[in-house]
């Protein structure tokens, strides 16, 4: 699997750290429940999937990359500061 | 049919002629008290325990695939109950105790073989940590001893005690734990159960959950409706897919975790052995392969198999612990879908719905929780009680973070464990 970094071009997935599902934070005092969802619960449906991977041994940005789980296809990435942009409440 | 040494005689005296289908296939009938959604090694091992324990017999398992066609046929076998923390520990001993008399119980040929796990430490660190863990198994009522590298010389030989980088100070040894056949214990399960009278139903997939007014109805499936008074979902890696026809979201992310297979080799590895660097344990198998896997590939998947790097991992920490390895080949590799939970425990557990059971967060460790499993969503099942070797397996741990079950002390979140 390669990941294309929007900075670095296409890279091994050893220089990345996995973070997970790209969802938007809630606020600090959005409650327990709102938390919980965030922190805990997943769709984690077979598909795309928008995700956050860290190009820990390049240039250190966060990415949001969009990956098909069933079959592990890269369909696109970008920075996190941008494809997060709007999404966060 | 039953099985005895004298009938296995018997048949192969007269050209294994009188040998019989293991359990019938039935067609689904429109009405069930319960329907277990998943026919694996869970799913099977809950409709035996149903039937036979709790004397619940109008029961239906739905398979989407062949029965045993998921995790419990691909996985690495291992069998153990050294588990630390508590609502672990009484589960994993429950489970030992019931694949100790499992094959009597299922009249079944599991190929149960308690040749016992060496969990292997580098550092002083590991070394407490092993020692307190130990000390919990035995309070728990299981075995457990620690061992020193003059033992290890003994029992091991084939072990790099003096690798530069991970010299291996000591292990930690539970005898009565071991590997049982995989295939056989889905098997075993399901002749058990269908001789109980629990119709075993394939190529059926689930494709909806009826819920009216918060109470569960029954199911929809490729081959018709079912009614059901309860649905227990038993899906492993496919869980949070089953849970979303429920309306339900699960604290449950789906990784790969891939195991490797060499080509048959003479018996060199009499235990199963795990390196605490790198996470890798390996068993040889009764057919001469060596049985090994290590991490996960630490990203989610569905597609049951992995990526290279790992592969690279496993072979290098395997030649680190045993260098006579690097001389044998690969035969196969596989992945498997894992129900990862945030902190690294098991759910077994009613949900919101009326009649609706859940039983998924398995992790890379479902096929030695089998039994229990079985016997304790059984239990739930039958009487709306956990049993009491599962009371911390509860849904709402995670949102309360009361009685999280974190043994690796990584931290209650997805991507640690």
């Amino acid at each position: 699997m390669r990941i294309v970094c929007p900075i670095c071009g296409e890279r091994d997935r050893r220089e990345f750290y996995y973070q997970g599902a790209a969802l938007p934070r809630p606020a600090d005092d959005a409650g327990t429940e709102a938390w919980h969802d965030y922190v805990h619960l997943r769709d984690n449906q077979p598909g795309p999937l928008k995700e956050l991977w860290y190009h820990e041994m390049g240039c250190g940005s966060w990415i949001v990359v969009e990956r098909n789980t069933a079959t592990h296809e890269i369909l696109g990435t970008q920075l996190a500061e941008v494809g997060l942009e709007g999404e966060a409440q | 049919m039953r099985f005895s040494g004298l009938r296995v005689l018997r048949e192969g005296l007269t050209g294994n002629k009188g040998w019989k289908p293991h359990w019938r296939d039935p067609e689904p009938k429109s009405d069930y008290d319960i329907v277990i959604i998943g026919g694996g090694g869970h799913g099977l091992a809950t409709a035996y325990y149903l039937a036979k324990r709790y004397g619940m017999k109008n029961v239906a398992v739905l398979e989407k695939g062949y029965l045993g066609g998921g995790n419990v046929g691909r996985n690495t076998t291992i069998v153990r109950a050294n588990y630390y923390l508590p609502g672990n520990s009484e589960f994993y001993s429950h489970s030992l105790k019931l694949w100790e008399g499992l094959e009597q119980d299922l009249n079944y040929n599991a190929m149960m073989s308690q040749r016992g796990i060496l969990n292997l430490f580098h550092n002083d660190g590991q070394r407490d940590a092993v020692i307190r863990r130990g000390n919990a198994v035995v309070n728990q009522g299981d075995d457990a001893e620690i061992l020193g590298r003059e033992q290890l010389r003994e029992l091991a030989p084939f072990l790099n005690l003096d690798n530069n980088r991970f010299p291996i100070m000591g292990g930690l040894l539970q005898r009565r734990a071991g590997t049982a056949r995989h295939d056989a214990v889905a098997w075993g399960y399901a002749r058990g159960a269908d001789r109980h009278g629990v119709d075993l139903i394939q190529n059926c997939e689930v494709t909806g959950i009826d819920i009216e007014a918060g109470v569960v109805k029954g199911v929809q499936t490729t081959r018709g409706p079912i009614r059901a008074k309860k649905v227990a979902m038993a899906a492993a890696g496919r869980s949070s897919q089953v849970a979303a026809m429920a309306g339900m979201r699960l604290p449950i992310e789906s990784h790969v975790l891939q195991a490797f297979v060499s080509e048959g080799l003479k018996p060199i590895i009499d235990h199963v052995i795990t390196f605490a660097e790198g996470h890798l344990y390996i068993s040889q198998s009764d057919k001469g392969g060596l049985v090994f896997g290590s991490y996960l590939d630490f990203y989610s998947s569905y597609a049951a198999r992995g990526n290279l790097p790992m592969v690279e991992h496993t072979m290098e920490t395997i030649v680190a612990m045993v260098p006579a390895v690097a001389k044998a080949r690969l035969l196969r590799s596989w992945g498997g879908i894992m129900d990862m939970s945030p902190d690294g425990s098991p759910i077994i557990d009613r949900t919101h719905i009326e009649g609706l059971y859940l039983n998924c967060g398995w992790n890379y460790g479902g096929f030695k929780a089998t039994p229990a499993s079985g016997d304790c969503f059984a239990h739930l099942i039958a009487t709306d009680r956990p049993h009491e070797a599962a009371t911390g397996f509860r849904l709402d741990r995670f949102e309360t973070g009361y009685g999280l079950m974190d043994e690796e002390a990584t931290g209650a979140q997805h991507n640690l464990h």
